[in-house]
């Protein structure tokens, strides 16, 4: 596993969408890098034709029945919302 | 610095024992709660185990409470009138819910989880949220955007985490019970740390709707206790099946206490040899040989087992708990609720802002790590070959319990540490929770008694049981329980 360049940490905070710092850039490389560095040992287990496990219940698709529940009040909701008009929350402009 | 000591204060009574006292009208719920108020101003200065008290709603739901323990409203159950303390990630209908995080900066939720309307339900009294490491991402309640908790046993030291203020509040009789999220020992590892009992049920158990998701396929909600009885009376009220959460199981619902009284002889219990890792100290370990021998002494046939797949879930644990965070985390945007960002030139920009500002050090380690590890390139590598790793330790448990009735392992290889001591180095950080990491891997129920003390700290003891085997786990522990008075210390603050 090769160390995690800036350039790398810069592109996965735009994935993840979080604005950092360039001190934070250049910490979370060597930290990002230190903790993968402990993860190579994984490739030292055979996994061959070994199902990947993605919860332990073994449940599979759940469906409920289609019956309409009492809503949450749309006021109670929409009074988190930072930027709110009425009964819409505001966001900033989507296209530049 | 304290020492341990018996106090059979109010302060310090078992749920049980509380009960008794309401029944033989020594004490009113009402008059416990407002000692419990009192209690919880007077230590909060020194221990910061509460996010948000709320006197006003724990007074009104102990008056209501005192009503039912006369008989004159519903039936009472374990918990009607007792005084508790829910973790600050469960969503509470209108009482501020932060997760420990300037993200959710004022986030006042329209809805109680289900474990909160379950608790309301049986009586129980709410006395606020406590402080966790932000998103339950820690292991020492330190990355909390509201300051560390300080450990009862030792201000100086943490309490453990990420539930690190139910464990204190427990530990320092500042409730009679909390309740806390397990991902990989976030209830486990603080009860050792403060000397009381936690437990993770079995994942699908309890129903997760409500709880602030962190990993997905590993979080499950557990009881943070006095004793192992309490314990098995917090399961019954808080398991069930809820059509809200699609992994809650519908397995059957049973007393949890039934087998609390029936003892250990002539169980098998395993000690897994890779449990004693490298660097456990050596008071732990001690604590620990004393522990096996007392189980021996109530009739167990202890003998060491091996399990060499232990060695690679820290790894399968870091990579799955980062990539599930890094999608459940998503959701946090700065449109809906929480800290926004209202200057920004366009919508993209505004939300990592947002992000950029609200989520501390730790949290943005694990969504970048979980994004990496789900990114174009890396996803077979990382996070398709932790979940591959995930199905065999899973078989190596379900091997290993055809022959042992249950697993037994100190609960950390470490007493509480120093605040400050390893904040700066997180993989140091990660292997406080190397015994109990597997056991979320695995989904298994386990529980942390205590179990000895080192250098006038606690030491946990953990039992793990095979799916489902969560009365078993409490049968051993209440056994272990019966025969030491290790929970009966309690530190002198």
């Amino acid at each position: 596993m090769k160390p995690l360049t800036k350039h790398d940490v810069e592109h996965i905070a735009k994935l993840a969408y979080i604005k950092l710092s360039e001190k934070e850039t250049d910490e979370l490389g060597t930290q990002l890098s230190n903790i993968l560095s402990h993860f190579d040992s994984l490739s030292s287990v055979e996994t061959e034709g070994i199902e990947a496990t993605g919860h332990t219940t073994d449940s599979n698709t759940v469906m409920r029945s289609d019956h309409p529940e009492q809503p949450l009040d749309q006021n109670d909701v929409l009074r988190n919302a930072p930027d709110r008009d009425g009964e819409f929350v505001r966001v900033r402009p989507v296209l530049e | 610095m304290t020492t341990q000591a018996n106090n059979s204060d109010l302060h310090f009574a078992s749920v049980r024992e509380l009960q008794s006292k309401f029944n033989n009208r020594e004490i009113s719920s009402t008059e416990v709660t407002k000692a419990t108020l009192n209690r919880i101003a007077k230590l909060e200065p020194r221990l910061n185990a509460f996010i948000t008290v709320t006197p006003e709603n724990a007074i009104r739901d102990a008056q209501q409470a005192d009503e039912r323990l006369l008989g004159t409203g519903q039936e009472p159950t374990a918990l009607t009138g007792v005084p508790v303390m829910v973790k600050d990630n469960f969503s509470t209908k209108d009482v501020l819910t932060t997760a420990a995080s300037n993200i959710l900066k004022g986030y006042i939720p329209p809805y109680d989880g289900t474990v909160v309307s379950l608790l309301k339900q049986a009586g129980a009294v709410i006395l606020g949220k406590g402080n966790l490491d932000e998103f339950a991402m820690g292991s020492s309640n330190e990355t909390s955007a509201f300051g560390p908790v300080h450990n009862p046993w030792d201000t100086q030291r943490v309490p453990g985490g990420s539930s690190g203020g139910a464990s204190a509040a427990v530990s320092a009789g500042q409730c009679f019970m909390a309740f806390g999220s397990d991902t990989g020992g976030s209830i486990r590892q603080p009860a050792a740390f403060c000397g009381v009992v936690g437990m993770k049920p079995t994942y699908g158990l309890v129903s997760r709707f409500g709880l602030l998701a962190f990993g997905s396929s590993l979080d499950q909600i557990g009881p943070l206790t006095r004793t192992v009885a309490d314990c098995s009376d917090a399961l019954n009220i808080i398991s069930s099946h809820d059509h809200r959460d699609s992994t809650s199981v519908k397995a059957p619902f049973t007393d949890f206490g039934r087998e609390l009284h029936m003892g250990v002889d002539q169980m098998n219990i395993g000690v897994p040899r890779e449990y004693l890792v490298e660097g456990i100290e050596p008071g732990i370990r001690s604590a620990f040989e004393a522990s096996l021998e007392t189980l021996e002494s109530l009739g167990a046939n202890i003998s060491e087992t091996s399990l060499p797949l232990t060695d690679h879930a820290l790894a399968v644990y870091y990579i799955i708990a980062p990539s599930e965070a890094s999608a459940n985390l998503s959701r946090y945007d700065g449109v809906k609720y929480g800290l926004g960002s209202l200057n920004a030139n366009t919508s993209a920009e505004a939300t990592q802002s947002a992000r950029g500002e609200g989520f501390g050090d730790e949290v943005k380690r694990r969504i970048l790590l979980g994004t990496y590890a789900l990114s174009a390139g890396y996803y077979d590598a990382f996070y398709k070959k932790a979940q591959q790793v995930r199905t065999l330790i899973r078989r190596e448990f379900t091997d290993s319990f055809l022959k042992f009735d249950a697993l037994v392992t100190p609960t950390s290889p470490n007493v509480a540490f120093k605040i400050g001591e390893k904040i700066n180095d997180p993989f140091q950080m990660y292997m406080n929770d190397v015994c109990t990491i597997p056991v979320n891997i695995a989904g298994l129920p386990s529980i942390s008694v205590p179990g000895g003390m080192s250098e006038g700290l606690p030491v946990g003891l953990q039992f793990i049981g095979p799916q489902f085997g969560d009365t078993t786990v409490i049968r051993v522990a209440a056994a272990y329980q019966r025969a030491t008075n290790w929970h009966k210390n309690h530190p002198l603050i």
